[in-house]
């Protein structure tokens, strides 16, 4: 690890020095004594997976939350940050990972809302266009945010940010919704705005990135730091081991035996906006085979979900053949009589829609396998076997590592990864034929992650279809046979692995011409 | 100085059972302050509000028979608000209920016999059940607010009774008394034990629906369904239960034990229809199925609570004098604490000083280097 | 005065205390809470509005109590779903439920008793004019503050900063929290001015349209104006014509009674309510419109993380 003096700090007091700070959430140490030192014209990196509580300290340098101990200087005063306007005021700005945007307002409106008042919302609207123009990042004030996609709904955080002429910006995960396209991009905005002075705290778990874009790094876990260091210096395996505190072992993938039999088919799909705000799909197809991992990249809010719950069965379509399990017409059938298939499907959300968040982890197991194991778990005149849904429950408890702190916990109650061990695992369980996972790590630690991974890909190699959706790229990599992108709620024809860039798929995520992509994929 | 939430990691069983006995403790507390208030004697007042009514027999007899109404529907109206349904029409269906069912009695007197009570309690079902239904239909088919069209089907009901009595169904030999002609005998619902009291059947059907619906609410699949669907409905359509199909059952499962209750307090109570036949039950019941905590079990308790307050204005008024209308200023208040104590089963309260004014002089210090530096 | 002057005057007047306090929710449910109550703080208004102007003799002052009235009554159910999160429905039920009787307890000694009726206007010249004089120019103080608010809170929700800034709250409570908007300071004032609508509207009712107090008075008014705010789509202009259209179905029926044609008085009592079912259906028919139109927190408990 080497330590290295910026040239910044010799000049005069650092723009942010945190000493010890601590937050505690009930008995979680979130944050344990952080430190924190960032120079003015650098971009320092905020490294750590998942829970490490590199969002807890963010949200504590801007004000959202309360810190229980430790000491924050800003320019060298001690400064206790007690709200987003005091961090405003202080020259702190924030592009939040979840977007803090109004979808029923237009971006002028979102953005009049971040800043001091009395300024007509008619200026501000010019200013926006002309700062959103100077940076590349073109953006029409009019608009409202609930028809815009998600890239332009960052460039709205963004802008918003720059109008408040910050000395400080922090980031968080701002790639995690981009292609690697418009990550380019911004990355130009960002040494822009180095090179204007400004400093940039930029939170990822992409070890690429921030050994391309920033000139220091600290690094979390568990809620501590655990190092500093010169990214430029280090290999991502060295970052690696850094963030996870061990070594993390891909997920091996033996050769496929995808000659299988088709297992999923999908003819012509296509599916009207449910919602003002949704997306709708175009003409999918789509097949696949018994053996095979198959992902599905894209960035988020280009009708993943509509898709996912189009397969799912929790929205029915109205031609029987658009969906076919296992040689089945299954368009109009509802969840349960996909599942009787041989279908077992996990969606993205995890609390109050994969699980009933304050229902017990028996109870949960129930929420899927109602129907498929009704003999096992139902008795006469509808009632419950507990005997027999606690025992199941234990079963994949044990199966699948989950840690928790009670015997029989609320859903509530376990964290993101465990949470979603126990929601794979309920399904493999049943041994599908068929396994559709929509985003199966998001938010979940390295450690859980590799396992889930791992566990998918073992169903396949075992004779099963897997589909998974996700917007991590590199997890797509890992996993996948082939990739196919979806875009604007149309999926293109799927990639096989040994064919696929990062470039091949972060253009066809960006909406470029699929058929350049066609030619090469076919003539393969 | 604020409030702050603490979000739990699990329920509190503590807090989820001594809620209501909190909320029930800060009722009477407030209740002594309103009584000094009014000038009286406020440990006197209270000890004739509450404890008086339960020193006879017969006076127990009458609390039961205000109790099975409130019972029976708020069972009903428990099984709504798990799945989210906001039945707040209960006091119409009960209404509907009682005129379906009495039917038989009023427009057929010849027709005897012990099949008649039976008939009339299963058209009391049908008649609240139905009339629960169209707020179903209206939600489920034009995504109608339940709450209001619930709520102004209760008018309805209440000007269509009194259209009845003072009309079509008026007792023809009864001095243009606005009532239909009393029941026959075999129409009215037996008494327990005539020789003490009042009670009649009503209590039974109350507690037997309150075990029947425990029992379906926390051991069956429907149940499971039913609580899946009012925490979390997108978990709920991921089971693959119908949402569609919850409405109807949870309004039309409380309308029916809603117009039970009509029919068994006019077979009953009252043995005839009358302009009025309810004070205010069915949204008393709403207070009822609260402080039970939603639970069938807890309401029954939940429910003789509730009795006892209107016993015990009609006590307080005869004996100190104050108004009956406190007691429905008690069931106000008494729902107030309910709800307010319910938040400690999910939530740690704790008070927080706030050191903001100190802060604001340090931002503005730190403050100003700062912009001079942009 | 004409027939058809006098049937307009009497829309107006039975129209005014359900647009006051529709207006009121409407400002409640644009920064995201669902109040419930409205029936039990506008009977509150009506109570302690006819006893203040009973007791004093000054109508004035009466309104000034009723608005009063409504505003304190509200604090409970602010504190209750602001502060501590309960359900907002069922404590706006509450609300409304304890509002009956209290109200019903605090007038019991007052009814029968004489009322004091809120002076209409009278501007010589301009009140004797022909047809429109009384109309425009002769009513009571709350019919012109009643127009008034419709305009005011137009102007506050659409061309103010702090009316963007209440929307934003009622659109999404986490983002606004995220930004440093004080999310329950702005539902508190909300909530309050709600109250003080509803407070508003059932001073009308005991000083102006029936001036005397009578058990239930408001006779589910406070629900027909909740029903009104999500038949205008939650917008101001279309809440005044809203009430407009219910005062004149509430006028037509009595007008129907009076000639005594045969239909049955109770159907045609029941008609109002059952006009809030019809208007309610045709509004909600359309599931797309009304999502894009309902506040997106409205109703959901907010409980910041700090």
């Amino acid at each position: 690890m080497v330590f290295v003096q910026s040239s910044a700090e010799t000049a005069g007091p650092n723009l942010l020095e945190v000493r010890g700070l601590t937050k505690i959430f009930g008995t979680l140490k979130a944050c344990d004594g952080v430190d924190l030192t960032i120079a003015k014209g650098e971009i320092h990196a905020l490294l750590g997976e998942n829970g490490a509580g590199k969002s807890t300290l963010v949200k504590m340098l801007f004000g959202s939350l309360e810190p229980n101990d430790g000491v924050i200087s800003w320019n060298g005063e001690p400064v206790t940050i007690a709200s987003p306007s005091m961090a405003k005021k202080l020259g702190i700005g924030m592009v939040f990972q979840h977007f803090s945007l109004f979808e029923a307002l237009t971006a002028a409106e979102n953005i009049a809302l971040s800043l001091q008042a009395d300024t007509p919302l008619s200026t501000i609207s010019a200013k926006a266009r002309a700062l959103s123009y100077s940076y590349g990042l073109p953006l029409d004030p009019e608009a409202l945010v609930g028809d815009l996609s998600v890239g332009e709904r960052q460039r709205i955080e963004i802008i918003r940010c720059l109008l408040q002429t910050p000395d400080l910006i922090i980031l968080d995960e701002p790639t995690s919704v981009l292609t690697p396209q418009e990550a380019d991009k911004l990355f130009e905005t960002l040494e822009r705005l180095r090179a204007e002075g400004k400093s940039i705290l930029y939170i990822s778990h992409r070890l690429d990135e921030v050994r391309r874009l920033c000139d220091r790094a600290t690094i979390m876990r568990h809620g501590k730091v655990v190092g500093h260091c010169d990214p430029r210096q280090e290999t991502p395996s060295s970052l690696a081991r850094m963030m996870v505190g061990s070594e993390v072992k891909n997920a091996e993938r033996p050769p496929s035996a995808a000659s299988g039999e088709e297992i999923l088919g999908i003819c012509g799909l296509s599916r009207k906006p449910a919602g003002p705000f949704s997306m709708p799909l175009k003409n999918i197809w789509l097949s696949v085979r018994a053996g095979e991992v198959l992902g599905i990249a894209g960035v988020a809010g280009n009708g993943q979900g509509e898709f996912f719950e189009a397969v799912s069965g929790e929205a029915r379509q109205e031609a029987g053949d658009a969906i076919r399990i296992r040689g089945q017409q299954a368009g109009r059938l509802g969840i349960s009589a996909r599942r009787l298939l041989g279908a077992a499907f996990v969606p993205e959300e995890r609390l109050g829609h994969g699980a009933a968040p304050r229902m017990k982890l028996s109870e949960n197991l129930l929420l899927s396998r109602h129907r498929t194991d009704r003999k096992a778990f139902i008795g006469t005149g509808g009632f419950v076997k507990s005997g027999a849904i606690q025992s199941a429950a234990q079963r994949i408890i044990k199966a699948m590592d989950v840690r928790k702190s009670a015997p029989d916990p609320e859903a509530a109650a376990l964290s993101g990864g465990n949470l979603q061990k126990f929601i794979i695992g309920r399904e493999l369980d049943r041994q599908p034929a068929l396994m559709v996972v929509n985003q199966p790590t998001w938010g979940v630690d390295a450690g859980a992650a590799a396992r889930i991974r791992q566990a998918l890909i073992e169903l396949a190699r075992g004779g099963s279809a897997v589909l998974v959706i996700s917007q991590d790229l590199d997890e797509l990599f890992e996993m996948s046979d082939a990739i196919a992108v979806m875009h604007n709620g149309e999926l293109s024809k799927p990639i096989p692995i040994a064919e696929a860039t990062l470039e091949k798929i972060g253009l066809l995520m960006g909406g470029a011409e699929p058929g350049h992509v066609h030619v090469s994929a076919e003539t393969a | 100085m604020r409030l702050e939430l603490v979000k739990r990691p699990q329920q509190s069983t503590l807090f989820a059972a001594i809620s209501p006995l909190i909320a029930l403790g800060l009722t009477l507390v407030a209740g002594a302050i309103v009584f000094a208030m009014l000038g009286e004697n406020p440990f006197e007042a209270l000890y004739y509000y509450f404890v008086d009514p339960l020193r006879e027999l017969w006076s127990l007899h009458e609390l039961a028979i205000k109790a099975a109404p409130l019972i029976i529907i708020a069972v009903g109206l428990s099984v709504c608000y798990l799945s989210n349904n906001w039945n707040i029409g209960a006091e119409g269906q009960f209404i509907m209920g009682g005129i379906l069912g009495s039917m038989l009695p009023v427009l057929f007197p010849t027709f005897q016999g012990p099949l008649v009570l039976p008939l009339m309690l299963l058209m009391g079902l049908i008649g609240g059940a139905a009339y629960a239904a169209i707020p179903a239909i209206l939600k489920t088919r034009f995504n109608t607010n339940e709450i209001l069209t619930s709520l102004m089907l209760v008018y309805v009901a209440q000007f269509f009774l009194d259209w009845l009595v003072r009309g079509p169904w008026r007792n023809p030999e009864g001095n243009n008394f606005p009532e239909t002609r009393r029941f026959h005998p075999d129409a009215v619902l037996p008494e327990l034990f005539p020789a003490d009291g009042r009670a009649n059947l009503g209590i039974v059907f109350a507690i037997v629906a309150a075990i029947l619906v425990w029992l379906l609410v926390s051991r069956t699949l429907k149940g499971f369904e039913v609580r899946v669907l009012g925490a979390s409905p997108r978990a709920g359509r991921f089971a693959g239960f119908g949402t569609t199909k919850m409405v109807f059952f949870a309004f039309m499962l409380s309308g029916a034990l809603a117009g039970l209750a009509g029919i068994s307090e006019v077979s009953g109570a009252i043995g005839q229809l009358r302009p009025t036949i309810s004070p205010g039950y069915g949204f008393a019941a709403i207070i009822v199925a609260f402080l039970g905590r939603l639970n069938p079990l807890g309401i029954i308790a939940a429910g003789f609570v509730l009795a006892l307050t209107y016993l015990g204005g009609e006590a307080a008024q005869i004996s100190i004098g104050v108004s009956d209308k406190v007691a429905r200023v008690f069931q106000g208040m008494l729902l107030f604490f309910v709800l307010g104590c319910d938040t400690l089963i999910h939530y740690r309260i704790r008070l927080v000083r706030s050191a903001l004014k100190s802060d604001a002089a340090a931002v503005a210090k730190a403050a100003e280097p700062a912009s001079e530096g942009a | 005065m004409g027939m058809a002057e006098s049937i307009l005057l009497t829309i107006a007047t039975a129209a005014t205390p359900l647009l006051i306090a529709a207006i009121g929710e409407l400002v409640v449910e644009r920064s995201g809470v669902l109040n419930l109550g409205v029936e039990g703080m506008m009977v509150m208004g009506a109570v302690c509005g006819f006893v203040a102007a009973a007791l004093t003799g000054s109508p004035w002052l009466g309104v000034l109590c009723g608005i009063l009235a409504g505003a304190l009554f509200s604090l409970p159910f602010a504190f209750l779903t602001l502060n501590i999160a309960t359900n907002q429905v069922a404590t706006g039920l509450s609300l409304t439920l304890l509002g009956l009787g209290l109200s019903s307890m605090i007038g019991e000694s007052f009814v029968g008793s004489p009322g004091v009726r809120l002076p209409n206007l009278f501007i010589p010249g301009l009140t004797e004019l022909p047809l429109v004089g009384r109309l425009l120019f002769g009513q009571d103080p709350i019919f012109y503050l009643s127009i008034l608010l419709v305009f005011a809170v137009t102007w506050f929700l659409f061309k103010t900063r702090t009316g963007l800034t209440l929307r934003s709250v009622g659109d999404n409570h986490a983002s606004a929290h995220a930004l440093g908007i004080p999310v329950i300071g702005y539902r508190y004032g909300a909530v309050l001015f709600g109250g003080a609508c509803a407070g508003l509207a059932g001073a009308q009712l005991s000083l102006v349209y029936t001036p005397q107090w009578v058990e239930n008075m408001t006779a589910g008014r406070g629900w027909i104006a909740l029903a009104l705010v999500v038949f205008a789509s939650w917008r101001p202009l279309r809440v005044l014509a809203g009430a407009y259209l219910f005062g004149a179905v509430t006028i037509g029926q009595l007008h129907a009674q009076a000639l005594g044609l045969g239909i049955p008085s109770q159907l045609l009592s029941s008609l109002p309510y059952l006009a809030t079912i019809v208007v309610l259906v045709l509004i909600s028919r359309n599931r797309r419109l009304t999502m894009i139109n309902t506040p997106a927190s409205l109703g959901r408990a907010f409980v910041p993380d700090r």
